[in-house]
């Protein structure tokens, strides 16, 4: 069992509740296929750095999972089937990833999110 | 006589003894974020391309990640591809 990260875009034209469904529909085809969801986190509308399908903003939303390999390539099969997604992105975590994660969700950089660690 | 000045041909280099360092092996930061946009601001010029390790001064092994995190972030719309003036 991997650990992967996976951030979908969906458009910015639906309602929050189709949004939501959509984010369901996906969590279900996550815990469907045998993986286990370590968290989710929901973005919301935000503005894109460049135009994706002629829009300026998207909505983001960002699943950490548990899950075997084989299940990666019917999950990327079924955002491409889904006109809601428009772009997404999936990663391996490495073991230094996990760990920064972790520290991520326990509020560790809850100041101003690493970059003070980097003195500029 | 000719005169007392020295003349030089090129500009003397003035060394600025700032030694440049990885800052993430001095941080002990494993991990490069490819979510933290306003962190890897600091490894693209202002047209949004990558900095080179010269002047960066990161290790070899972090430019790889500082240049797949870049790319991931380009991927899903934190960082532009191209741009004028991003900073």
């Amino acid at each position: 069992m991997q650990q992967y990260e996976t951030v979908i875009i969906l458009t910015p034209l639906l309602s929050d509740e189709a949004a939501k469904e959509a984010i369901a529909k996906f969590s279900k085809i996550l815990t469907d296929n045998g993986a286990e969801i370590v968290q989710e986190d929901n973005w919301g509308l935000r503005k894109l750095a460049y135009p994706i399908q002629k829009k300026s903003t998207g909505y983001y939303h960002l699943t950490e999972f548990r899950a075997p390999g084989e299940l990666i390539s019917k999950l990327e099969i079924e955002y491409k089937r889904d006109e809601r997604v428009m772009r997404f992105l999936t990663i391996a975590l490495d073991k230094n990833a996990i760990a920064y994660n972790e520290k991520k969700r326990s509020g560790a950089f809850n100041k101003k999110p690493k970059t003070e660690e980097a003195a500029a | 006589m000719a005169n007392e000045q020295i003349q030089y041909v090129t500009a003397p280099k003035v060394d600025d003894n700032r030694k440049k360092y990885c800052r993430f092996k001095k941080n002990g930061i494993k991990y490069i974020d490819y979510k933290d946009a306003n962190f890897l601001l600091k490894f693209v010029n202002d047209q949004g391309k990558v900095l080179p390790r010269r002047l960066t001064g990161t290790s070899l092994k972090f430019q790889r990640k500082v240049s797949q995190a870049v790319k991931r972030a380009r991927h899903i719309g934190l960082l532009p591809y191209v741009t004028d003036s991003l900073k």
